[in-house]
């Protein structure tokens, strides 16, 4: 069947309609996920353990066989146009798998041989440098720590100048230090046009990196969003009020305020959302001084990305 | 075709070779070398001519064979299983390459191995036996054809193995056997009539009949029935495999 582009939007660097996966065992994986990620972003999909996000990763790259859907990168059908989307796809897998006795400079270029690239030294050099495995392009994988075979696989996947980038759960395992770096790497990544698709368990890194996010439980999408839409709209605010004098309940005046008792009576914890324009906060604070109650500090705090995925996921349970 | 991604497999596998020198070349030639000691200038100085040939140099053929036989099916197997084995096989299953290409890259690498092991016996086996070659060329056909379809083989044990023990499973029990009673120490017309039927059920005793008939010009076979046997199992081999990358059994579940 000749190659066929589809008429996708422009920005469009991988559309995903309708996919499912059921595995021989008869587990379902994916049900049903449509997904639009965009040329040139940082786009991070986030679901606990079984969720479905390497399922997915997998059939974007080929490894796993869709059992329905259609996916498609750069417009470029996976199954019919399949030595177009691969050559586009570099993937840095969660697994830190190496051939142990091989070194780096030779696994890396075999990398881009693989993904057909005429061999380039000064591009294989220029990506050990950016990921400072320059000094250790002789040294065999055995060799390296957890952190450098890491950056191997980055460099690896990066060896046939892809445009869109999959990483797989890319800071499991390593340190602050080289967490920070491996931001900053993907940050650069994407200046340079390349769309970033991660998977990760750091809700923290998410908030730090992505531009949007997708979480996905049960092999279903529960939300897509801008990660500042999404924290806008589903995230919450706490008053927490240290009091004067504790209280052994929460008196008749202040029923109308969704208010918890904390800290066996010490502090009075008021829960509101973000996105209201009215917060309620004056009217509380009015009541307070109305029935006489004191408070001695108080401080705020809003919810993270985090609190926002474990509602989601438990929501979805 | 990406004949980079097909370089790129071959030259990796070459160079495991040629870092390993000591296992993938050294050994196998000295294991063969004991054989033409053992048979050929120990025993066979006992035994009288065989088809016009001294033992020694009648069983060169068939030794040669034996090695190219096991090791291409072990290197292939290996080949293909390691990166299955350590988790590197997701780079191959997610690059642009067809599965023709994989197995070039894979089974070309193996069979060039196996060749070269093949010429290495033979230059060692002519230092025990003085050799003469009948059909040079037809020699170097049956070799690679030998070489490529049993390194064909080895690449579906490979992708069949989920463990160590059935890696070794077929070429121990299977492979070799074959090769032992295919004829490389005797000739079938040796053996008492039941044998010789089953014996001509057994697809290496064409190879090496075949392989022995281009040094020799007599064999156990014609050397067309060996030629046939040989495109047979290559075509089966073929065919195997490209039903193993059409339905993706053992690497795309």
């Amino acid at each position: 069947m000749p190659a066929e582009r589809a008429r996708v939007p422009d920005d469009a660097a991988v559309v995903i309609r309708g996919l499912n996966k059921t595995y021989a065992s008869g587990f379902r994986a994916l049900h049903a996920v449509d997904l639009d990620i965009r040329r040139g972003e940082i786009f991070a999909l986030l679901g606990p353990n079984g969720a479905g996000k390497t399922t997915l990763i997998s059939i974007v790259c080929g490894i796993v066989h869709p059992t329905a859907g259609e996916v498609r990168v750069n417009g470029w059908d996976i199954r019919r146009d399949w030595r177009r989307t691969r050559a586009l796809i570099g993937l840095v897998p969660q697994e830190l798998t190496s051939d142990a006795f091989e070194t780096v400079w030779n696994t890396v270029s075999f990398s881009r041989g693989l993904f057909g690239k005429a061999p380039d030294p000064a591009h294989i050099e220029r990506v050990l440098r950016d990921l400072t495995l320059w000094d250790k392009r002789d040294s065999q994988m055995k060799a390296l720590s957890g952190g450098m075979k890491r950056r191997v696989l980055i460099a690896k996947a990066l060896a046939h100048e892809p445009e869109v980038l999959f990483l797989d759960e890319p800071t499991a395992g390593v340190d602050v230090e080289l967490r920070r770096e491996m931001w900053a790497l993907v940050h650069a990544l994407r200046h340079q046009g390349v769309t970033v698709i991660l998977t990760t368990h750091y809700i923290e890194e998410a908030e730090e990196m992505a531009d949007r996010v997708a979480v996905i439980n049960n092999g279903e999408i529960v939300v897509v969003d801008d990660k500042r839409a999404l924290m806008e709209q589903l995230g919450r605010k706490q008053l927490t009020l240290h009091l004067q004098t504790p209280l052994a309940h929460i008196p008749e005046a202040l029923s109308r305020h969704e208010l918890a008792l904390d800290d066996d009576g010490h502090t009075l914890v008021y829960t509101f959302a973000t996105r209201d324009e009215r917060t309620g906060v004056t009217t509380l604070l009015h009541d307070l001084a109305a029935a006489d109650i004191h408070f001695r500090d108080l401080d705020t705090r809003q919810s993270t990305l985090e609190d926002i995925f474990v509602d989601l996921v438990r929501d979805a349970r | 075709m990406n004949l980079h991604a097909v370089r790129a497999i071959f030259m990796f596998e070459m160079a495991r070779t040629f870092r390993t020198l000591t296992q993938s070349i050294l050994a196998p030639v000295v294991t063969t070398s004991l054989y033409f000691v053992v048979f050929g200038a120990a025993i066979g100085a006992r035994i009288t001519e065989m088809d016009g040939v001294s033992y020694g140099a009648f069983i060169v053929p068939g030794l040669i064979m034996l090695l190219v036989l096991t090791q291409s099916v072990s290197n292939a197997s290996f080949g293909i299983y390691m990166p299955k084995f350590v988790g590197t096989i997701y780079e191959v299953l997610s690059a642009p390459v067809s599965y023709l290409e994989v197995v070039m890259g894979y089974v070309g690498a193996a069979a060039a191995k196996s060749v070269m092991l093949g010429l290495i016996a033979l230059a060692t086996a002519s230092l025990f036996v003085p050799l003469e070659i009948a059909h040079p060329l037809w020699m170097l056909l049956f070799l690679v054809l030998t070489a490529v379809t049993f390194s064909l083989i080895g690449f579906i044990i490979g992708i069949w193995a989920d463990d160590f023990e059935r890696l070794g499973l077929v070429p121990l029990l299977v492979i070799t056997p074959l090769a032992f009673l295919g004829g490389t120490f005797y000739t079938i017309d040796m053996l008492p009539p039941a044998w010789q039927t089953i014996s001509m059920f057994n697809p290496v005793l064409y190879l090496i009949s075949g392989f022995r008939w281009s040094f020799y010009e007599s064999g156990d076979v014609s050397v067309a029935a060996s030629l046939a046997v040989v495109a047979s199992f290559l075509a089966f081999a073929l065919a195997l495999v490209w039903l193993i990358f059409r339905t993706g059994w053992r690497l795309r579940d």
